[in-house]
């Protein structure tokens, strides 16, 4: 059973790989976004923008680029939503769902095939920033640790995404749960620190996960110690993930009620 | 592949209700499909043809009554199901993005088959597909789409193929190739049950016929049964005029012009008027 599970969901995310790598636009799109919020934060805003004591040492893209990783992500996990929706409205899902193949098998592939592109993308993302100056005192295990909190976020939100995907009646409808998620990091600790904030805004961006993940990125970026920061990000992306995965599973089982 | 017992019917419905809010779509419907045999559901849109297909392929599960495919039923054995059948819905399922070959070798290896790609490579040739095997499926015509989609359904040889509104949207040459895939279907021995909204179709190619209306079977039966229902014929002296099909098929030909192989032709020309020969031609 878990050997047919594993080889079915081996063949669909290699079927869904191709999607992406024969439209590679996907990644550079997803890139070039968060790129270009870059380039603009860090040349023209960045000057003004004063980051407090904590953050005077590094340059202002050491600041900002967990906030962008974080956007970058929540802008891919949207084609993950839209290849969902392509495959339940063009009937492929019906195929899938009508053979004798392993349950879920058919959104697993599309939650891995979406992990490995937006972890391309931010692979990307990192490239230019290191380009544009980006330094940091991460040792191996600090970036394994990023990319362990980055892997974490991007399959929470990507089983947000196959919620949207399973459940939107348009095209439009499918991708457009990823524009609140693209501008939460705004309203973060992300690019200003939080304290130039007024009261209530300063008290949502605190208390929102793009904070805490951010500056646990930040952190372990800094090659600092991580803190209790750390233990509510990971318990943030953790909660989205069981529940968004229990969510869609509901949502899933529904199609067939 | 589980065999139940031969005298059993290949899909058995019995007072098969589904309804969505205060919208019955299916009001107690029940048929017997024998092994080996077309069969078709004929109705208008909206007359609950597909929720019958979804019910039966396990993809919809039905408020009461009961439907048993293979002898094995939907609703406690979806898996074995599943194991028996094959669905080719009512919009083409194939990758637009992969080529025709891949995707049957995607449906081959879902099977769990020994060798996926000379089993793609088999059904290419066998549906005319073999030139344009190497093409994305997007670039394809609607005939060939077609052909491809009921060529990925014949992967594992099920042993019941469902087939929804398979000609809805193709021209007529496209049609007739659908309906030779069809017949040679059936000649393998594969059960087929087949919903449409043309009356040609289920004649042309239906061992047995039940016109599903508003959720109902209003009949049930051969093509003489359903003919003795009405008053018998009358001997008229009736003008012979073409059809516009007949002009139409006899100007462009009923080889598929969307044809990449071209190596096949003179068997296609052959099916061609075989299927149209017997259906088309000379009743009007």
């Amino acid at each position: 059973m878990v050997t047919r599970f594993l080889a079915d969901t081996a063949t669909l995310t290699g079927r869904s790989m191709k999607h992406v790598t024969r439209s590679p636009d996907t990644i550079i799109t997803t890139a070039v976004m968060p790129i270009a919020i870059m380039l603009l934060f860090v040349y023209v805003f960045g000057g003004a923008i004063d980051t407090g004591p904590e953050a005077a040492s590094g340059s202002y893209v050491d600041y900002m680029l967990p906030g962008v990783l974080l956007i970058t992500v929540a802008m891919g996990v949207s084609y993950t939503a839209f290849r969902l929706f392509t495959d339940v409205q063009g009937g492929i899902f019906d195929r899938f769902d009508s053979m004798p193949i392993a349950r879920s098998s058919a959104l697993w592939a599309h939650v891995l095939t979406s992990l490995a592109a937006n972890l391309t993308s931010l692979v990307l993302v990192v490239g230019v920033a290191l380009l544009m100056g980006f330094q940091t005192g991460a040792g191996g295990l600090d970036w394994l640790a990023v990319a362990g909190v980055l892997v974490l976020f991007t399959l929470a939100l990507t089983w947000v995404a196959v919620v949207a995907g399973l459940s939107a009646r348009t095209v439009e409808g499918a991708s457009v749960f990823s524009y609140p998620l693209i501008f939460l990091p705004f309203v973060s600790s992300a690019f200003v620190p939080t304290t130039s904030m007024p009261g209530p805004v300063r008290w949502f961006a605190e208390n929102q996960p793009v904070t805490s993940i951010v500056d646990t990125v930040r952190a372990l970026f800094a090659g600092r110690p991580v803190d209790g920061s750390t233990w509510t990000a990971l318990a943030w992306c953790v909660g989205i993930l069981v529940l968004a995965h229990a969510f869609a599973m509901v949502t899933y089982r529904r199609k067939s009620a | 592949m589980s065999i139940a017992p031969a005298a059993d019917p290949a899909i058995r419905v019995q007072g098969l209700r589904k309804a969505y809010g205060e919208l019955g779509v299916l009001r107690g419907v029940g048929f017997e499909v024998a092994r080996g045999s077309i069969f078709a559901l004929l109705g208008s849109n909206g007359a609950g043809k597909t929720t019958a297909v979804r019910i039966l392929s396990t993809l919809l599960r039905a408020d009461s009554g009961t439907a048993s495919v293979n002898g094995f039923d939907v609703a406690t054995r979806p898996g074995r199901v599943r194991e028996s059948i094959s669905l080719t819905g009512q919009f083409a399922a194939v990758d637009g993005i992969l080529t025709g070959r891949e995707n049957l070798v995607l449906v081959a290896r879902l099977r769990h088959l020994r060798n996926p790609g000379r089993v793609a490579d088999e059904l290419l040739a066998r549906f005319s597909l073999d030139g344009a095997g190497g093409r994305k499926a997007s670039t394809y015509s609607g005939g060939m789409r077609r052909r491809l989609d009921i060529a990925m359904s014949l992967i594992g040889n099920p042993s019941i193929v469902f087939l929804d509104e398979p000609t809805t949207g193709l021209d007529p040459q496209a049609r007739i190739e659908v309906w030779r895939s069809v017949q040679e279907m059936a000649r393998g021995g594969t059960t087929v049950l087949l919903t449409t909204q043309h009356l040609q179709e289920a004649e042309e190619l239906a061992d047995r016929i039940a016109i599903l209306h508003r959720g109902r079977i209003l009949v049930e039966g051969t093509l003489e049964d359903l003919r003795r229902l009405l008053p018998p014929a009358r001997v008229e002296h009736v003008e012979k005029q073409p059809s516009l099909e007949d002009v139409f098929l006899a100007l462009v030909g009923e080889d598929g012009v969307d044809e990449v192989g071209v190596d096949d032709g003179a068997g296609e020309v052959g099916g061609g008027e075989r299927a149209a020969g017997s259906g088309t031609r000379g009743r009007r």
